[in-house]
């Protein structure tokens, strides 16, 4: 496999006896857009300030674009574009004012970042606000703005935080349509943090899910969801006409599926809980038993699930915790 | 679309902290602030000239005083009590100049969301240090420069007298001392703006230190001296001359002490002593100023004082700054 283009080794960070990050391994892989999920106050954004080197590990390492971020922030600064939670322009100087000034920190000639910055507006969609203040900007537009900020210096990571937060739903779908085009466009590595799961299930390849400092699952959301299914089993729930049913019947049948976990049968629905998907086989099997099947439901384990099973498990006692977190590594 | 690429053009590229300043001189000479404040210097500047030209003939005239051939410096300093002159003025000035330039350098950033995006740019934390400090005092500096050159020129169109090579040189060195004056006063802001996350809490501070300086310092250290101090004339001339020593040496721990000395010698030639002189020392003395690099050497432990400050102030503001950790 290739080499990572950021490597997180046993990275922590201890603010007095809290632990904000807790011995975080992590590899993500160019061109990917890797999203890193986690409730307020999980560490995310403490991890890409460590990423950064604006912020010293206690212990471990981050390296990115192959250089120490601790030991060579400036190597690193030059590759990696940061977008902040909270972004702020000076307010008195125009959006290309403000990106012409960026562009040339990063060693552009004032005639080129000038017209350089222009064409990112463009791209990102504030060519009509170019002479405009940035103090009269709204939340989304400096969004905009800060994306045309990270993509000024042609960086090979992007690492934006909570980059949707506080813009509306429309805006929220245009941004992240955004970077997904322009990270597949400019074969861009891409790091997200955010809380909102639906957003990052939208544009993330591959998500981490991050809490209390912990990373407690990392994959692609396919495969988080293929993990908690072993863990969970599949559920299936088929109700079926009362009338003329033959319930013991459809005990008896359903009985030799394989990896059954448990099998309960009512008057007038059936509930299987299996270890792989068996939904199809069982409903051919009432079928040609001559069960009339009104519907058929498959419990789903879509991020939602995913999400709130490895918060509430960190949220619940220590013990549980564990368990999850074993459950991960197995 | 193509993004534009910075490899083709790094070879002649603009140099970070050199766009830092410039942002920042940009940023100073378009705010209100600023504007506000060079009205301010310009009209006490103008009123203590006007006072001091119509004296002027009287002074030049005046063939007890040592000084009076000297006519730009008379220029600068005479005055008819009615408003103090120019440098005694800025005495107190230079203070608010420092501090209104300075006290929200790091905060107002940090507040703004502006300085976690600053630093995640590929520069070194000091530049952005540096550029705070060099960008006010270079337009402090040509403020000043350019005020002191308009008076000596409106001096030579006014009364068509040559300006001796001396007087040039006390005119600079004057000028240079009230940037160094004003660079103390603005490290000293910078490193409350780096201090305290709120602009207001550095500027009150920061006040709070100019006015203890300015107007409690000298009695706080006259309350200290008196209950130590014996009856003037119960103690030997000696004795009395000590203690005199002593008050002065402890008002030079003001800054604003430092720069009225620094000042007064350089403007006065005929200054030739900051602090007390014995009738020995006097007897046989010609009444003469004093050529420039004695006044120079005199008032050189004041300039190295004042630059000593500054530099403890920037060199702790650098401490606290380089390694904290700065989150939005």
């Amino acid at each position: 496999m290739k080499d990572p283009i950021i490597q997180l080794t046993g990275l922590t960070k201890n603010y007095g006896k809290a632990k904000a990050v807790d011995h975080l391994d992590l590899n993500i892989y160019k061109g990917e857009v890797f999203g890193l999920l986690g409730p307020n106050g999980a560490g995310k954004t403490t991890t890409i300030l460590m990423m950064l080197g604006l912020t010293e590990p206690t212990t471990g390492t981050a390296y990115v674009c192959g250089h120490n971020a601790t030991r060579n922030p400036i190597a690193v600064k030059r590759k990696v574009g940061y977008l902040p939670d909270n972004v702020g322009f000076y307010p008195e100087m125009t959006a290309l004012e403000n990106l012409t000034f960026i562009a040339e920190l990063n060693g552009l000639q004032k005639s080129k970042a000038r017209s350089g910055a222009q064409d990112i507006l463009n791209q990102v969609g504030l060519g009509q606000d170019i002479h405009k203040k940035t103090g009269d900007f709204s939340r989304g537009m400096k969004q905009r703005l800060g994306l045309a900020e990270v993509l000024i210096k042609t960086p090979e990571v992007a690492i934006l935080d909570e980059p949707t937060l506080g813009i509306d739903p429309q805006g929220v779908d245009e941004f992240l349509e955004l970077i997904k085009r322009l990270s597949r466009e400019q074969n861009l590595t891409v790091l997200l943090s955010s809380h909102h799961l639906h957003q990052v299930q939208r544009v993330c390849d591959r998500v981490g899910i991050f809490v209390g400092g912990k990373l407690l699952a990392e994959g692609s959301i396919d495969s988080l969801a293929h993990k908690l299914q072993q863990k969970e089993g599949i559920t299936t729930w088929i109700s079926f006409e009362k009338t003329n049913a033959n319930v013991a019947l459809f005990e008896e049948v359903l009985k030799n599926l394989p990896a059954i976990r448990k099998l309960s049968v009512g008057d007038d629905s059936i509930e299987i809980k299996t270890d792989g998907d068996i939904t199809a086989t069982a409903v051919r099997l009432l079928v040609n038993n001559g069960a009339d099947i009104l519907s058929v439901q498959r419990h789903d384990y879509a991020l939602d699930y995913i999400y709130n099973t490895y918060f509430e498990n960190s949220k619940t006692s220590n013990s549980e915790h564990e368990k999850s977190h074993s459950l991960l590594h197995n | 679309m193509k993004n534009p690429t910075v490899s083709s053009t790094i070879s002649h590229s603009s140099v970070p902290i050199q766009v830092l300043v410039n942002k920042e001189i940009a940023y100073h000479i378009r705010s209100w602030r600023f504007i506000i404040l060079i009205l301010l210097i310009v009209l006490t500047f103008g009123a203590s000239l006007y006072v001091s030209s119509t004296g002027l003939k009287e002074a030049v005239n005046n063939m007890k005083d040592p000084d009076q051939s000297f006519l730009y410096l008379k220029l600068l300093t005479t005055t008819d009590n009615s408003i103090p002159p120019f440098h005694v003025f800025l005495n107190f000035l230079a203070p608010l100049l420092g501090i209104a330039l300075g006290f929200d350098a790091i905060n107002a950033e940090y507040n703004g969301g502006t300085l976690t995006r600053l630093i995640a740019q590929p520069i070194y934390r000091d530049n952005l240090l540096f550029s705070k400090f060099f960008a006010p005092l270079t337009v402090v500096g040509t403020m000043f420069i350019a005020l002191v050159l308009l008076m000596i020129g409106g001096g030579l169109l006014g009364t068509g007298v040559r300006i001796e090579p001396q007087e040039l040189l006390r005119i600079i060195g004057f000028t240079l001392i009230s940037v160094i004056y004003v660079a103390f006063w603005l490290s000293l802001s910078i490193l409350l703006s780096i201090r305290f996350r709120q602009p207001a809490t550095s500027a009150l501070t920061a006040i709070g230190i100019w006015l203890f300086f300015t107007v409690f310092f000298p009695i706080l250290v006259n309350l200290a001296i008196r209950p130590f101090l014996p009856n003037p004339n119960y103690i030997s001339e000696q004795e009395y001359l000590s203690y005199n020593e002593l008050i002065l040496n402890l008002l030079r721990l003001s800054p604003s002490q430092l720069y009225l000395d620094a000042t007064t010698t350089l403007l006065m030639p005929s200054v030739r002593s900051l602090g007390p002189i014995a009738m020995e020392q006097m007897i046989g003395a010609i009444p003469a100023p004093l050529s420039f690099r004695d006044s120079f050497l005199m008032v050189w432990p004041q300039v190295s004082g004042l630059l000593a400050a500054t530099m403890t102030c920037f060199a702790w503001s650098y401490y606290i700054f380089m390694r904290r950790e700065i989150r939005s």
